[in-house]
């Protein structure tokens, strides 16, 4: 065997587990699921052969799904860069490197619990007998926080701002600080360094962040059913009621399926505004 | 004062601590408007954080610093009237290289007119013969090309002084000499002062007016190139700047014309002191590996001994030779032919040397020295 196929070999033989567990674990599913879309619903549930867009027509009978996920989520991934950004900054600029371990640990440490537990901690502290309660003792009675937007993104931004936090401080920490004295030499004041510099050298960290809470928020089940009640509910709950309760098979996939052509245009777009602003380099969000 | 308006860069005073650890002694020191003047010291030694005093990026503990005659205390490096080339260049990689290069001009206010922009940025890249490499991108360059964007992105500010931190360190030998070269030039033709810090004594010799030797956070000797290499003010200087050979001897009389010393083989020689050395005293002679001539024994002094090493350089040869009870000296020769015959290892060979040649410096010297030079030192 040549030295040239056997590298070949090799590199296929490396690849071979990872491809066979992304064909039968994404590829195959999510063709079965385009070709669900496209079918009709079997009279007792499930379903049953077909070749129509009658599902996809049928997308506007759950706008308000699409509408809270293509609201909240981009909202709650704005709202956790917003946030994030300032305390990645102190930790990858301001603070004293002996104390950037423990500070930077303390952000991960919530991660050991699980967000179902978390979660239902903020269904109480958010509900009748949490803040509420504590809003009409002081005289402020009926403020409901509970089942509402505000409260699923409070839910959101308190789960994924660690998400949010580390792209941005590995990004930030590893900005060169040199740069920084450079601007300075040259003449830009602390403000317009951080724009033309820091900011800038800091958006690949920035877009890597919001790309993976975004998706993650785009397929939010858990946070919109516990503190969203029955009221402020996104897609992934839409699809949990199709697939298991009303049993409508082909209209939840063709929900599945626009929701992963939305994910897709989002990151593209998201993919193309930061190699635009942060020059040609390469950069690569997944 | 009417001496201010000739002086560039002051040190009044200058020291800078962090926390107990002192990285530079009070220090005074002025550098006239339009000079090329080198730091020139072992890592460690100040030099890099003088530097960033005058830039601004570390404030003196004690002192003051003065650009033009104006005191520097509160002004923030983004408002002085300086440039730096950093070392590593720290070009922005998001820019091409007519952003970096145009980046300083988009900070002035009022702003520039884009035209103006443009035109300066293409006249600093012509500067540094970068002309048609405004669309590339910094890490497409090589090394040098790299340097060049640094020289022509602080210069085209018109700095009053430019600051350079090692700016050759990173460049192979034949592209340094040629920038040494191009630096010098560029120098006499603008006219700015030029504060260039470096630990490379032969940069510092070759490129600048004037060499402030430092050692442990103290100037040691300021002058004239030749000035520093010749008559070297301390044992510190003579083995950092060049290279020599020191060997032990004791003081016989101290005369106006040089003192009388009686080396540790028992020989007298005659030699210039490079410090206050009473009669009896301990002291290094410091002489020049060019100073010696291998041969036949000639002029006042002659030593002999056994050729160990031949280090061939091109142009020149280096010996090592073993002189009994003096250790083992370096001889620079002119290479030649006949010398090549005549000076293999294990010859026996007899050393001279000029009357004017020896320098001798107090022992005392000796720690400092010996603790901070990494540069080659014989010493017996």
């Amino acid at each position: 065997m040549s030295s040239a196929a056997r590298k070949r070999l090799v590199t296929a033989l490396l690849l071979a587990p990872a491809a066979v567990w992304l064909l039968l674990f994404l590829v195959l599913p999510f063709v079965a699921i385009v070709v669900f879309s496209l079918g009709e619903r079997a009279p007792a549930g499930g379903y049953q052969p077909a070749l129509t867009l009658a599902q996809y027509a049928n997308l506007p009978a759950r706008a308000a799904a699409f509408w809270n996920t293509l609201v909240l989520a981009p909202a709650g991934a704005l709202a956790c860069l917003l946030i994030a950004y300032p305390v990645a900054y102190y930790l990858a600029i301001k603070v004293l490197p002996q104390r950037r371990l423990l500070l930077v640990a303390l952000i991960v440490i919530p991660f050991w619990t699980s967000l179902l537990i978390r979660t239902y901690a903020w269904m109480y502290i958010l509900g009748g007998r949490g803040i509420p309660a504590f809003l009409e003792l002081v005289g402020l009675p009926d403020v409901r926080l509970i089942n509402t937007p505000g409260a699923v993104l409070l839910g959101i931004v308190y789960g994924y701002l660690p998400l949010m936090i580390l792209p941005i401080y590995i990004s930030l920490e590893r900005l060169d600080r040199r740069l920084l004295e450079a601007s300075a030499d040259l003449g830009a004041t602390p403000f317009s360094t951080f724009f033309s510099v820091t900011l800038r050298l800091s958006l690949p960290g920035m877009m890597t962040g919001f790309s993976l809470v975004l998706i993650l928020l785009l397929g939010e089940y858990l946070i919109p059913t516990l503190l969203g009640g029955g009221k402020v509910f996104f897609i992934g709950n839409a699809l949990v009621d199709l697939f298991l309760q009303s049993r409508n098979w082909p209209f939840g996939s063709a929900i599945a399926v626009a929701l992963v052509g939305i994910a897709v245009v989002l990151l593209l777009a998201a993919n193309r505004i930061t190699a635009r602003l942060s020059g040609a380099r390469q950069v690569d969000l997944l | 004062m009417a001496g201010q308006q000739t002086l560039d860069i002051e040190f009044r005073g200058v020291s800078k601590r962090y926390g107990d650890v002192t990285a530079v002694h009070p220090t005074d020191f002025a550098v006239p408007k339009g000079a090329f003047i080198a730091l020139l010291g072992p890592s460690g030694c100040g030099k890099t954080t003088c530097l960033r005093m005058i830039g601004g990026f570390e404030q003196p503990s004690t002192g003051q610093v003065l650009i033009g005659g104006t005191d520097m205390a509160d002004v923030p490096p983004y408002r002085r009237p300086v440039n730096m080339v950093f070392q590593h260049y720290a070009l922005f990689p998001h820019f091409d290289v007519s952003a970096n290069v145009a980046y300083g001009l988009r900070q002035i206010r009022p702003r520039l007119t884009s035209s103006e922009i443009a035109r300066r940025t293409a006249d600093a890249l012509a500067m540094v013969q970068l002309g048609g490499f405004g669309a590339r991108k910094v890490h497409e360059l090589s090394g040098g090309q790299q340097q060049r964007v640094a020289l022509a992105r602080a210069l085209v500010n018109r700095p009053s002084v430019l600051l350079l931190d090692e700016p050759l360190a990173a460049l192979d030998k034949k592209l340094r000499t040629d920038m040494q070269i191009e630096l010098q030039n560029l120098q006499r033709e603008l006219g700015i002062t030029f504060v260039l810090v470096t630990h490379d004594q032969e940069e510092a010799l070759s490129m600048s007016d004037v060499v402030c030797v430092m050692n442990g956070g103290r100037i040691v000797q300021l002058g004239a190139p030749d000035e520093i290499y010749d008559r070297p003010a301390d044992r510190f200087v003579a083995a950092f700047v060049g290279k020599t050979n020191f060997l032990d001897g004791t003081v016989l009389e101290n005369a106006t014309g040089g003192a009388r010393i009686r080396l540790a083989n028992g020989m007298d020689v005659t030699a210039r002191l490079g410090g206050a050395a009473a009669t009896g005293a301990r002291v290094s002679v410091s002489l020049r590996p060019e100073a010696l001539r291998l041969g036949t024994p000639a002029g006042e002094a002659g030593l002999s001994g056994v050729i160990r090493n031949r280090i061939f350089l091109g142009s020149t040869a280096e010996y090592a030779i073993e002189v009994p009870l003096l250790g083992t000296l370096l001889a620079t020769a002119d290479h030649s032919a006949a010398q090549s015959d005549l000076l293999k290892p294990g010859d026996p060979v007899a050393i001279s040397f000029n009357p004017g040649a020896p320098l001798a410096f107090p022992a005392s010297d000796n720690k400092t020295t010996q603790r901070e030079s990494s540069h080659v030192e014989i010493v017996s």
